[in-house]
């Protein structure tokens, strides 16, 4: 592994409150030296950096991290492998993905994580996966998290659907409190939306589709909420809520209410649901097609209004991809899901940092610090000295329409196909390793 | 590659009451009465040879009929795939269903589909003119025409006035019963109001959620909801012009809902004490199937202010304009989706 010099950039780190002009000197995998401009460039000379890059114009920042990804692997791998999606994740600045488990078969026992994570899947950027919250995520048994934890588990979701049954979620947070993990919830009551395929509200009705209420979402997040309270009343434990891809205003304030109570609840937002609405699926294009749907104008100012004001601890993508003949089919029959790794940085530049004046260096955070801290990934999302060397440079001013056609992932599946993006990556570091130029 | 890229919508394709504007009404309604007035011989030239394909995955009596008699009265030959007797009932996808038809030869599919939307995805996939014969909860454009060309024909002082944004005007059409589920609705709360109807829309709000106010032309609307079906008798009937239209309960789509039908009955029911009451001048609609006793009363249905009969007859003529438009004939070449 050769030493790399970046050298020249703006290097924004908020873990260690750093913003501005610095040197970045990385040795076998780990950050070695982060130096004020010219001092490693004396170094230079001596020739420890084989690899010099120049980020003049750039910032360089820590790898971003997903904590919500879909690799499709094992099972469905001709929409996704690990090797594809970690390369689009590459291509996307992150430098660490947490794989969600609803593979064929659903990840949910110590060999099918252990098969998951070994290094002969081909992964380019550190793969962490939660397993199932429950065997087959069928919401009946809790799996066994002390032995998952054990070869890496680092939360627990049945992620693509909710834990319905109350005692079941409240024998999850107990668990996952016990060996300090998240239970990452999707929040949805399904006895709400049975058949509906979008959100309500004049669009669904316009389009003769049937639509998910907000309560559908909020009811779970509530419920969810009133587990954690009586499990700390009841049980002396902190249990770690971490609430998945929130689309609604309603359950974002139920979250920012819980946050005030002093409850350990986290949440993500993905930026579709910061960038679109439901006005998005126009003539029936499944490519807008989602889990939770695109919401209305004011739901979608809700999540804005909750990255600004600290409500929401990340941005995670819910990177989903699906085959163009599963998505070329009738609207209700499609699968959800958007593919968003490439995505993210550029929208998140675009609609927070350039529409809504959020500093670049929070928007960094959102996806790099905090995802990190969500799911305890020491040494990651940051760029303090000694942590793993997982870097992304990108050009903040940089801005371009993304080409879906050009994407690493295996799938198309994006309604972002020609959508105007700022900032654009232009390499990133996953241990020391190069592993996508832009 | 999308599925936006895969193709467009052909030309000649009516997918949705939106995409046409009233000029194009106009154009529609006129082709109608010069096919209806042409000699059978002359009109069994205009689509002679053309091949139509009638693709419904939905059982349907008057539609497809109507429309099987359209293409043929002009011509065309017909082939009917419905997916009890198909690829489809073994797993074929719409898209490769489509592809498999235009590979035959087929110039024009008609399209009735169980779920919203559905004609689009043909359209796009095929490039072949696409006619929507009703899907899902959407929409059902040529439903509308017809409803339209019903009122011109037997609302009083209608006939023969040109169509434009102000033929309707004075006219009051009130919508009634399962809204929610009614693609009829839908199509015509949206066109009507472009000729200058109001249209009230009635029904509990189980079947009529105010999001139905979005189908409006802007926030003023020309879209209108009234829970009691008294009173929105009454103003029909008292405001000008009157057409009460009746719709079918979808007791197949009412998952979840609970409905207590003899409640239902007796406060939505169109029976002769009520019309007589409120509205007697009313013009009487239903675009079927009808359930007797239950939205409608059999004595309405078969009396002097019924235009049901009237509605299925007007079908086959503007079913056929459809078809002469979808395939590029009979001075039909410019109009667009």
């Amino acid at each position: 592994m050769s030493d790399v010099l970046i050298l020249n950039g703006r290097l924004v780190d908020p873990a260690s409150g750093v913003d501005g002009e610095r040197d970045l000197l990385l040795r076998h995998g780990r950050v070695a030296a982060v130096e004020m401009p010219g001092v490693l460039r004396a170094v230079k000379g001596k020739e420890i950096g084989k690899e010099i890059i120049d980020a003049k114009g750039m910032i360089v920042a820590p790898g971003l991290v997903d904590v919500h990804v879909h690799l499709r692997e094992p099972g469905q791998t001709y929409k996704e492998s690990i090797k594809t999606g970690t390369a689009a994740a590459a291509a996307g600045g992150f430098t660490s993905v947490v794989a969600m488990p609803n593979t064929l078969p659903v990840n949910d026992s110590v060999e099918k994580l252990e098969w998951m994570l070994d290094a002969s899947r081909g992964a380019c950027v550190k793969l962490f996966a939660m397993p199932a919250a429950t065997f087959g995520s069928l919401g009946e048994e809790i799996t066994d998290y002390h032995e998952l934890q054990r070869v890496g588990a680092v939360g627990f979701t049945d992620d693509g659907k909710p834990v319905l049954h109350d005692r079941v979620m409240r024998a999850a947070l107990v668990a996952a409190a016990g060996i300090g993990v998240p239970v990452s919830q999707h929040a949805e009551d399904t006895r709400l939306t049975g058949g509906c395929s979008m959100n309500a509200g004049p669009v669904a009705f316009r389009l003769g589709l049937r639509g998910m209420t907000v309560e559908a979402e909020s009811k779970i997040v509530e419920r969810d909420i009133r587990l954690l309270r009586d499990i700390e009343q009841h049980d002396g434990l902190r249990p770690h809520l971490h609430v998945q891809h929130v689309s609604t205003a309603k359950a974002m304030e139920a979250i920012r209410q819980a946050r005030r109570a002093g409850l350990h609840v986290t949440c993500e937002v993905a930026p579709h649901h910061f960038t679109l609405t439901d006005e998005a699926i126009g003539e029936y294009d499944t490519n807008a097609k989602m889990n939770p749907p695109l919401r209305n104008d004011a739901d979608r100012m809700a999540m804005i209004a909750g990255l600004m004001d600290g409500t929401v601890d990340c941005i995670a993508t819910d990177h989903a991809p699906h085959a163009l003949f599963e998505k070329e089919q009738e609207f209700e029959r499609a699968p959800n899901g958007i593919t968003g790794l490439e995505t993210a940085l550029g929208l998140a530049l675009r609609v927070l940092h350039k529409g809504n004046g959020m500093p670049i260096s929070r928007v960094i955070e959102l996806m790099s610090a905090q995802p990190a801290g969500i799911v305890s990934l020491e040494g990651r999302g940051t760029l303090k000295v000694d942590s793993f060397a997982d870097v992304v440079i990108f050009d903040p001013a940089a801005e371009w329409s993304f080409a879906a056609a050009k994407s690493l992932s295996k799938s198309r599946n994006t309604p972002f196909d020609g959508a105007p993006m700022l900032g654009r990556v232009m390499a990133t570091i996953c241990e020391g390793v190069i592993v996508y130029r832009g | 590659m999308t599925i936006l890229e895969t193709g467009t919508i052909a030309a000649g394709s009516l997918l949705t009451v939106a995409g046409l504007t009233v000029e194009e009404v106009a154009a529609i309604l006129a082709a109608t009465d010069r096919l209806e007035r042409m000699a059978a011989a002359e009109r069994a030239k205009i689509l002679a040879g053309r091949r139509i394909a009638l693709l419904f995955y939905e059982s349907s009596t008057r539609t497809r009929t109507s429309f099987e008699l359209a293409a043929k009265s002009l011509g065309a030959m017909t082939t009917l795939v419905s997916d009890k007797s198909s690829s489809i009932e073994k797993g074929e996808s719409l898209k490769d269903t489509g592809l498999t038809l235009r590979a035959l030869g087929a110039e024009c599919i008609v399209l009735r589909h169980a779920n919203s939307g559905a004609p689009y995805l043909l359209a796009k996939t095929t490039g072949l003119p696409v006619l929507n014969a009703g899907d899902g909860m959407h929409e059902h454009p040529s439903q509308a025409l017809l409803d339209l060309r019903t009122m011109l024909a037997r609302l009083p002082g209608m006939s023969g006035r040109l169509v434009n944004a102000k033929t309707l005007e004075g006219v009051t059409v009130v919508i009634t019963g399962d809204i929610l589920h009614s693609r009829v609705a839908r199509s015509n709360a949206m066109l009507l109001p472009r000729l200058g109807a109001r249209v009230v829309l009635c029904g509990p709000p189980g079947l009529l959620p105010d999001d139905a106010l979005g189908l409006g032309l802007d926030s003023k609307g020309g879209i209108e909801i009234e829970r009691d079906f008294d009173k929105a008798l009454k103003q029909a009937g008292s405001g000008g012009k009157a057409v009460v239209m009746m719709l079918r309960i979808q007791r197949e789509r009412l998952a979840g809902l609970e409905l207590d039908l003899e409640e239902y009955i007796s406060r939505y029911q169109l029976d002769e004490e009520r019309l007589m009451a409120r509205a007697p001048e009313a013009l009487v609609m239903h675009p079927g199937p009808m359930i007797r006793g239950l939205e409608i009363a059999g004595e309405v249905a078969d009396g002097p202010n019924s235009a049901i009969e009237d509605q299925v007859r007007h079908g086959l003529g503007v079913r056929m304009a459809l078809l002469v438009r979808a395939l590029g004939a009979g001075g039909f070449e410019s109009v667009t989706v």
